[in-house]
């Protein structure tokens, strides 16, 4: 069986750079095309930033990896341009059950409100992910946007001339270099970049072992995620089981600390574990076996000089959470446009510092609460152990205990409170959508809100009067009127008592400010302040 | 904010003692501590409030001594 991680999908061609006398510098250049890598580029080259990308291997991602996507990445692949397909390939699951032994304990529903054109979550293999994001950047480029792929390209070097970086590539027809006046460093968790720039990783590890297993199999469970904590068939562990496209099931069991890995990976000891989890008769193949530690850690900077960090480079949690890939993909929403208006000569150098102060805080909140979830599904002391079981037994029967059950508190948008490029709050109008928070969708006519934000910065007018234009210095603001009659989603979510109200969208569609009546002098300070002009 | 109260508020003190100890009469440790867990989340709950929960944990933790 042919996989598409088998196939080179972005093969080695030599370039033109390769040929020169003299470096030739790129406005941007990314390492590593995975899932955060090639959104960067897509997002940058759909913004008229010239991008080059650099990847040491031409397919995509070995095995399944992460599954789990969120409706915020969904999003933003809406906006990169690829989101349909990832929703008509996923599985869409809302759904998650909690077991205790061999008992239900409790459900609960991820998205229990209408009125979104994205599910909570798709389960969709890594590698198809990454499929439709190369197939997306090569369309980009074929409609003549600047981004350029290049496969088998290995960084060797990396050195730091402050308002460049020079690159060392080592390609399968010897090296060459090249400079960047901005790097992004998507390399994984094991970043070479962040190693060879001998920056700091530091976190905690967590002693334990899961086993992944993806199997291929027809099975009549529902498209939900069911979790089990101290399971008959894996004894004082927990245990995942979950749905992706193609009949492939991912597996994930816990297995303790003090384990022989190479052994537990084989197949005949794999497959009875497996087993005594679906039953004997189960008909099922193996796709992908793995086992892992997790860390929860993060770099202290995403940003020195001219290089930034995303995704797994930048950050590490545990699985449970699904805030690997998806806090990645955001990474790259929130740089972007930044990166495109520095260029472009329209925002200082220094905006792009507020990357760094808003990841940064979107990776505590994701390492906050992955370890949280970590703890609670792995009890660290028999106390730990007690208090875990206390609030399962008690969940059954009472409704209080079920929202201490952490099986993983699953991947929402992180609100930018107090962020630096934050412009005022208006009293009266509905917390969710406060200044930092990302946009909150809601049905508009026959589409979506979200779809009607454009690629630069939005002045949604609901129900209240605004001009044609906003602009300030050279950076325009445009206007989106809508009116919340006979739309009472809108209303909630961007109106709460008021009657009218006026928001400030970023162009990755969080909210910078917003009001409850246009004022010039006010809109123009805020998206001066939005752009780091301030 | 209400404070953590710590003056007598049981009525009959003494068989609420005896109640407490009867709960765990004929229990191993393993079974009286899950006990004790269930009930502190149960009785946590009812509390409810924030800070009297945070002030009632340092109130323990300070009790028998024990420097966190």
């Amino acid at each position: 069986m042919t996989k598409i991680f088998e196939t080179p999908l972005y093969p080695y061609r030599r370039s033109a750079d390769q040929d020169m006398l003299r470096p030739v510098r790129h406005p941007v250049v990314v390492i590593g095309a995975g899932p955060v890598g090639l959104a960067a580029a897509i997002d940058l080259a759909c913004r008229d930033v010239p991008v080059v990308v650099l990847d040491d291997n031409d397919k995509v991602s070995f095995g399944s990896r992460a599954i789990c996507f969120s409706k915020r990445t969904l999003e933003i692949l809406d906006r990169l341009g690829c989101g349909e397909r990832a929703v008509d390939k996923g599985v869409t699951w809302n759904l998650g059950r909690v077991f205790f032994d061999e008992r239900e304990v409790f459900s609960f529903n991820l998205l229990p409100e209408e009125g979104h054109k994205r599910p909570a979550f798709i389960n969709l293999q890594q590698y198809y992910l990454e499929q439709y994001l190369v197939e997306r950047a090569r369309e980009v480029a074929a409609q003549g946007k600047p981004l350029d792929l290049r496969g088998r390209n290995r960084v060797e070097a990396v050195g730091d001339h402050g308002d460049h970086v020079r690159l060392e590539i080592e390609t399968p027809e010897g090296p060459y270099n090249i400079e960047a006046d901005w790097l992004i460093a998507c390399d994984g968790a094991t970043s070479p970049m962040r190693r060879m720039m001998g920056l700091d990783f530091v976190g905690r590890v967590f002693e334990d072992n899961f086993l992944i297993a993806d199997v291929v199999m027809e099975a009549e469970f529902p498209t939900e995620r069911w979790f089990w904590f101290d399971p008959p068939f894996n004894r004082g562990q927990s245990a995942l089981l979950h749905k992706q496209p193609d009949n492939v099931w991912r597996i994930d069991l816990q297995l303790g600390w003090d384990i022989d890995k190479e052994r537990e990976k084989r197949p005949e000891n794999v497959i009875p574990r497996i087993k005594q989890m679906l039953g004997e008769d189960a008909k099922f193949e193996l796709e992908w076996v793995s086992i892992y530690t997790f860390q929860c850690r993060r770099m202290e900077n995403f940003r020195h000089g001219r290089v930034l960090f995303a995704g797994d480079a930048a950050h590490q949690v545990s699985p449970f959470g699904a805030r690997g890939a998806n806090s990645g993909i955001q990474d790259t929403d929130n740089l972007c446009w930044k990166l495109a208006l520095v260029l472009d000569g329209k925002a200082p150098e220094s905006l792009i510092d507020s990357y760094n102060w808003e990841r940064v805080y979107g990776a505590d909140e994701n390492i906050l609460n992955s370890t949280r979830s970590t703890e609670f599904i792995t009890p660290k002391s028999e106390t730990s152990r007690a208090f875990r079981d206390a609030v399962l037994d008690l969940a059954e029967e009472n409704a209080f205990a079920r929202p201490l059950v952490n099986s993983g508190r699953l991947s929402v948008p992180c609100t930018y409170d107090e962020g630096p490029l934050n412009g005022p709050d208006a009293t009266g109008l509905p917390a969710r959508t406060r200044p930092g928070s990302a946009a909150a969708d809601a049905p508009i006519g026959d589409g979506w809100l979200l779809d009607r934000l454009g690629e630069g910065f939005t002045l949604m007018a609901i129900d209240a009067d605004i001009p044609d234009g906003v602009e300030d210095g050279g950076i325009a603001a445009t206007p989106l009127r809508l009116s919340a009659t006979d739309n009472p989603e809108l209303a909630a979510r961007y109106l709460g008592d008021a009657s009218g109200a006026v928001y400030l969208m970023r162009p990755d569609q969080h909210i910078a400010a917003r009001w409850t009546g246009f004022d010039d002098t006010a809109v123009a300070a805020a998206l001066r302040r939005a752009a780091g002009r301030q | 904010m209400a404070d953590l109260n710590t003056r007598p508020n049981i009525s009959d003190a003494d068989s609420f003692y005896a109640e407490l100890m009867a709960v765990h009469d004929g229990l191993t440790k393993t079974q009286s501590d899950a006990l004790n867990a269930r009930l502190i989340l149960l009785l946590a709950n009812h509390v409810g409030d924030r800070e009297v929960l945070s002030a009632a944990l340092s109130a323990a933790a300070r009790a028998a001594g024990v420097e966190r």
